[in-house]
């Protein structure tokens, strides 16, 4: 049996990882908050958007735009959005299998890491790098998604990559995250709405330069909203991973103690059964 | 007095803007334009410039940089990427800001990027009128 000091030290050990994980809990938990709250607030920009693009796309027809039609390049662009810290269970490593995973060819991937822990690892697995905003993710900011927009656009634009991809985890409830692979670009146009849409909209100027102004800021609203619910994500994640961390270490703790008061129940008997020894060794 | 409409000004962080109003203008990539109730359906495109907008016998002023406008006969919606009031401006940074696009401008350096330059500027500049409107 361990000595009753060995056991004490690594209570002690315990504990003081317990405290750290449950501080990591509070903190997550408020963040955590936070980020749905700003998640919530932005919706009604995103279905706002989302109906425009829509109803533009259904009345453009089949208008022959570069946005809407995928071009020969065999390239992909790949926004990866994970964390930039790690004790979050498996919410970066399963934005990252899902990447390894897909059927797509490694060779043919550019991956523009946002959050440094996805970045780090597609760099030593020999992916083709893009732009980094890894900062971004710490405090994501509108202007954070233009920028990364406005690059992948361009790269799109000169025909270096043919489609554009985000994979993000999506928030959906806060035990319930998925990792998501999202196409951006060309867009598909669903036909699910018919003519009788509430507005026929009509388009100042044209239709075709609308198009041009407006999807870059649809892409930007979908970058900022998966950016967005990434964090939401990362948070929730975290909380249960630190959550279990603290539930686990209070059962080491009482395991231990248990140990600890054996150990020294044992020392107090065997002391007395050498005094006791002695007493009548002498008498 | 002719009939109100609802205007709703969105932005991805928060809801800017949600009431009835008279009649909004503001700078489109076709001109300036005033919207009253019962416009004919219609979406643009916003260039920087400055929002006003009339309730009975209050203006607001405000400056709206860029976005797009969805225009229906009762509702007005304004997906606005950035829009300010002008008490969340601050005006020593949009003349800084000012003066640094015009000398980038004037300088027709051999790598700089014109059009940004030039947004940049409209952009100071919509502050800047915006601050002095209030």
């Amino acid at each position: 049996m361990a000595s009753m000091r060995d056991i004490k030290r690594r209570k002690s050990s315990v504990q003081s990882t317990q405290q750290i994980t449950k501080a990591m809990k509070l903190v997550s938990t408020v963040k955590l908050q936070r980020a749905k709250g700003r998640a919530e607030k932005s919706k009604t920009y995103f279905n706002c958007m989302y109906e425009t693009v829509v109803s533009m796309l259904s009345k453009a027809g089949d208008i022959n735009h570069p946005y809407l039609k995928a071009s020969n390049s065999p390239k992909k662009a790949v926004i990866v959005i994970t964390g930039s810290r790690g004790l979050a269970g498996g919410y970066n490593s399963n934005i990252i299998k899902l990447v390894k995973s897909n059927d797509w060819n490694k060779d043919d991937l550019i991956i523009y890491p946002v959050g440094s822990k996805g970045r780090d690892t597609f760099a030593r697995l020999g992916y083709e790098m893009g732009e980094d905003y890894s900062a971004a993710i710490e405090e994501p900011i509108y202007a954070d998604a233009m920028k990364i927009s406005s690059q992948v656009l361009d790269d799109f634009a000169t025909g270096k990559v043919g489609e554009i991809y985000v994979v993000y985890t999506g928030f959906k409830n806060t035990v319930t995250h998925i990792p998501t692979r999202l196409k951006l670009l060309p867009i598909k146009i669903e036909d699910e709405r018919s003519d009788d849409d509430k507005a026929v909209l009509d388009f100042e100027p044209e239709t075709e330069d609308a198009i041009d102004l407006i999807i870059p800021k649809y892409i930007t609203s979908l970058i900022y909203g998966a950016m967005i619910e990434a964090v939401a994500s990362e948070n929730a994640a975290r909380m249960q991973a630190m959550d279990n961390a603290t539930n686990n270490a209070d059962e080491i703790i009482s395991s231990l103690s248990l140990l600890y008061n054996r150990a020294r129940q044992s020392a107090i008997t065997q002391e007395l059964t050498e005094i006791i020894a002695g007493a009548q060794a002498i008498s | 007095m002719a009939e109100k409409f609802k205007l709703t000004i969105v932005t991805p962080d928060r809801e800017f803007f949600n009431e009835e109003a008279d009649m909004v203008e503001f700078n489109t990539t076709e001109g300036e334009i005033g919207v009253y109730a019962g416009h004919a359906p219609l979406t643009v495109i916003v260039k920087p410039g400055i929002l006003t907008i009339t309730q009975g016998e209050t203006v607001k002023n405000a400056a709206l940089h860029a976005g797009f406008v969805q225009i229906l006969p009762q509702e007005i919606t304004i997906l606005a990427e950035i829009i300010e009031w002008p008490s969340e401006i601050d005006e020593t940074r949009a003349n800084a800001a000012k003066q640094r696009a015009e000398e980038r401008l004037a300088d027709h350096g051999s790598n700089i990027d014109i059009a940004r330059a030039e947004a940049a500027l409209m952009r100071s500049i919509a502050r800047i009128n915006a601050v002095k409107l209030k």
